[in-house]
């Protein structure tokens, strides 16, 4: 069932998709190619297997409209950091830092949401990633101080949601 | 008039997005090792990336360009902290050590801070 679902909601975005993509609505030959490729794209990702909250994490699209003016927000205040210390504005300088931090998302979709969000927002960079902690590289300690307060880690949590009982990391790693 | 608008506006995101992307570039030079070179490439295809962009959507005004240069922020965004970490574990593993200060911070999840000693063998 959750996979008829999925493959649904895949053939729809698709299809939005390739109509932004394409612009052409009044040409039946483009629209019919259209359509034989969204059917093949859904058919070779249920053979695959994609079909589930990992491959397409279509319940997570409202929280994730939520959560990402967050995250630009916290991009556009890094980017003002880093560049500060490449230039040496008012005494700022990199100073590079390595540590870890623990990530307590359950699901593979939000330790990987999370452990994105750590690269994205400059200054810092997720290294490596074992079980449930990251290796981070921070270039600046304002960078180290955003992520040592865990709010990021908090947000992440609520976007990958409560609910979920399928897509867990195996214990040991992901 | 509006154009006139418009056009300024465009001006501002781009010029702000090149002042950043000279400071990315630079920061590629100045900076002293990968690993620190990587938060200035991140600057270029986070903020740098989206400047420019949003300057050439008041461009196209609402039309499907825009949707399309929409979309291409989208896929940079996701796709961009994949290479930059597979970049840094490459580093990594190809035995590039970052020259780093080591510091382990106090776990805000848990009273018990995490172990000492977690970035032993990746002194530099």
């Amino acid at each position: 069932m959750i996979v008829f679902l999925h493959a649904v909601s895949l053939t729809f975005a698709l299809s939005v998709l390739w109509i932004l993509l394409s612009g052409y609505l009044d040409h039946a030959l483009l629209l019919y190619l259209g359509a034989v490729s969204v059917v093949l794209c859904v058919v070779i990702s249920w053979r695959m297997g994609l079909l589930d909250r990992e491959g397409h994490p279509v319940e997570l699209v409202f929280r994730g409209l939520l959560y990402w003016p967050w995250l630009g927000k916290e991009i556009v205040l890094a980017n003002i950091d880093v560049a500060k210390a490449i230039i040496g504005w008012g005494g700022a300088a990199p100073d590079p830092t390595m540590f870890d931090v623990r990530a307590s998302q359950k699901t593979a979709v939000g330790l990987v949401t999370y452990a994105n969000s750590i690269t994205l927002t400059p200054g810092t960079v997720t290294v490596a990633a074992e079980g449930d902690r990251l290796t981070i590289h921070a270039l600046t300690s304002g960078a180290v101080e955003g992520l040592a307060g865990g709010e990021m880690d908090r947000r992440v949590r609520w976007f990958e949601g409560t609910r979920i009982s399928d897509g867990r990391i195996p214990e040991g790693g992901a | 008039m509006i154009e006139l608008v418009l056009d300024a506006v465009t001006a501002l995101f781009l010029l702000a997005g090149c002042i950043l992307l000279l400071i990315g570039g630079f920061g590629l030079l100045r900076l002293p090792d990968a690993f620190a070179r990587l938060h200035a490439a991140g600057m270029i295809d986070t903020l740098g990336l989206a400047l420019i962009l949003v300057g050439l959507m008041f461009q196209a005004g609402l039309t499907l360009v825009t949707v399309k240069l929409g979309l291409i922020a989208v896929f940079v965004l996701y796709t961009s902290p994949v290479v930059s970490h597979a970049l840094a574990r490459a580093a990594l593993a190809g035995g590039f050590r970052p020259g780093a200060r080591h510091v382990v911070l106090p776990d805000p999840s848990s009273p018990k801070s995490l172990p000492s000693g977690s970035g032993e063998g990746r002194a530099p």
